[in-house]
């Protein structure tokens, strides 16, 4: 596998043999893959093949079957509960719709500090004021939103919200899942060139579940395919849109309009 | 429209309130319930103390005296009882009682029931099923021959009125917390707050109560009114309170005996409890309609709040 090759990364996050069943449905089937430092690991599939079940185990919100889940050399799966909370601090998430992610009865201040209200080392509440204030901007909302409900913001602002609680923490590790496939069109292309931005200057790993493979090109270092809960191919991401050796994977390059070649289109016309 | 605050404050908490006051201030029956409940409130704290001792003064010489005169001063307006004490006075020191009961009873049913319904919603399975099957043998046994055979063998007392009517009142409570936080704890910021890091107690206390507690709060409005003719029935039945406690349910009862030839021993702490239940029950209502965001807009709500509201 292409992983193995690189030896001289440290990897952030070693999945081996996870495994997730929801009764008789097998949801993740063996999954195995590695995220080195800095890296976006792309993981792309279509609804149901076990995108958004992968990111949730590994955070633990849902329970494992069986596997191991190695983030920098540490097994989440045996953590207690109370180690588990303390670790999440290092591994955020972010969720695909931001019109379901914040808390409705909370401002957007209230929304961004929430993270220091559970792990309380990271910053003393005098200096919370200032460090929304640095967070806003660094996700391009005006200060005049802390006073806001997220009933008022659209739903651009409101991930834009959801992405300053996330990087509150300062993670190591960042899952999003399909972070703009709730959103406009328009706004798309704003958010994720505010999360290209940040991944560089903050420098996060970061998992990104998407399912649009235009996008995946562009900005992913690797990339994972699953379908039905199994990975069918992984690689670097060149290899992969360049070369797909599964048959699954060339079947999902070719359903994507964006990738078909001009010509194809036209002679599907005439 | 614009926030004009550009300092970032943390936010005031009593915007909300603000504009839920002003939304009353709209609305004349609601407006009118609470300030008789106001009203009544305050004769009862401020009046029942200083009335004490008048409401038990028994004279036999104005023995059912008449209503509507102030020959014997102003306690004597309402007329006298079967022992000559004042109506009024006894009123006045009644709804104290009424009020506590009421007041207590919903506060204590609805602080352990919410609690409880939020940990049996959120956490489910044995503690779940458990309390879920408690609440249930509590509701099959009617809440007033539960409290009858209770206070039978206990002594009747303030005291144990309060917890036997609270027991009685408590699966209200927890069905309507619990079914609220079984919908609220499948929601997305719910399963962000814990991909932060927060316990169970944190997510209870901070993500799920807030939006449970409206709709508690509505109910328990409702329940005062109901728990005030729970307890005056109870008097009423004789397993109440005794005297010298008193509430309008024992003015009632005793007035009982003497209908035929002095109404006003019964007509008028009934009226005392008819006006109580039925500007609680006004209240509450408008308290839903205000507090649910489709009847709200109707209303004319602001916009911060329609949208607090909103998910």
């Amino acid at each position: 596998m292409a992983a193995d090759t690189k030896v001289a990364v440290t990897s952030v996050l070693k999945v081996e043999k996870l495994t997730k069943h929801f009764g008789q449905v097998t949801a993740l089937n063996a999954i195995d893959f590695e995220v080195a430092e800095g890296e976006i690991l792309a993981v792309v599939g279509e609804s149901g093949s076990g995108k958004s079940t992968l990111a949730r185990t590994i955070l633990r919100l849902l329970d494992a079957s069986s596997g191991r889940i190695l983030y920098r050399g540490k097994d989440l799966l045996g953590l207690t509960a109370a180690e588990m909370r303390a670790t999440r601090r290092h591994i955020q998430m972010i969720f695909q719709d931001p019109y379901a992610s914040l808390h409705p009865r909370r401002t957007v201040f209230e929304l961004v500090s929430e993270p220091w209200r559970v792990h309380s080392s990271v910053a003393p509440r005098r200096e919370w004021p200032q460090r929304v204030a640095a967070l806003l901007e660094q996700v391009g909302l005006p200060q005049a939103y802390a006073s806001l409900y997220p009933a008022r913001l659209s739903g651009g602002e409101r991930q834009r919200v959801a992405i300053a609680r996330a990087l509150a923490l300062r993670p190591d590790l960042l899952i999003l899942d399909e972070p703009v496939s709730a959103l406009d069109v328009s706004i798309q292309a704003q958010v994720i060139k505010l999360l290209m931005t940040l991944q560089q200057e903050i420098g996060f790993t970061s998992i990104f579940i998407s399912h649009d493979l235009a996008l995946v090109r562009l900005i992913a270092d690797k990339v994972i395919v699953m379908n039905r809960g199994r990975i069918v191919e992984q690689g670097p991401t060149q290899a992969i849109f360049a070369n797909p050796r599964d048959d699954y994977t060339r079947l999902l390059l070719a359903s994507s309009p964006e990738l078909v070649g001009e010509t194809a289109t036209k002679e599907q016309e005439a | 429209m614009a926030a004009r605050t550009l300092s970032l404050t943390p936010p005031r908490r009593r915007l909300a309130a603000d504009s839920r006051l002003a939304l009353l201030l709209r609305s004349p029956v609601a407006l009118l319930s609470a300030l008789v409940l106001i009203f009544l409130l305050l004769v009862a704290i401020i009046g029942a103390p200083l009335l004490q001792d008048l409401a038990n003064t028994q004279n036999l010489r104005l023995r059912f005296f008449r209503p509507f005169s102030l020959e014997r001063g102003w306690a004597y307006v309402l007329g006298a009882d079967a022992l000559g004490r004042p109506m009024l006075a006894q009123l006045i020191v009644g709804a104290r009682t009424s009020f506590l009961v009421a007041g207590a009873t919903v506060a204590l049913a609805a602080t352990i029931g919410t609690t409880l319904g939020m940990v049996s919603g959120y956490i489910g399975g044995v503690v779940d099923a458990a309390l879920m099957r408690i609440s249930d043998i509590i509701v099959t046994v009617p809440s007033l021959l539960l409290a009858l055979s209770v206070l039978f063998v206990l002594e009747p007392s303030i005291l144990n009125l309060i917890l036997v009517l609270a027991v009685a009142r408590l699966p209200i409570y927890l069905r309507v917390s619990r079914a609220q936080t079984l919908e609220i704890r499948e929601r997305v910021f719910v399963e962000a707050s814990r991909a932060l890091g927060k316990g169970t107690s944190s997510i209870l206390w901070r993500d799920i109560r807030p939006l449970v507690v409206p709709t508690v709060m509505t109910v328990a409005m409702l329940e005062i009114a109901s728990v005030m003719l729970a307890a005056a029935g109870l008097s009423f039945l004789g397993v109440g309170l005794q005297r010298p406690d008193v509430d309008w349910g024992t003015i009632v009862s005793e007035g009982r005996e003497y209908l035929t030839r002095a109404w006003w021993a019964t007509v008028f702490p009934g009226l005392a409890i008819l006006v109580t239940a039925l500007a609680a029950n006004l209240l509450s209502n408008w308290m839903r309609a205000s507090g649910d965001p489709l009847q709200a807009a109707a209303m004319g709500v602001t916009a911060s709040r329609e949208e607090a509201a909103r998910p």
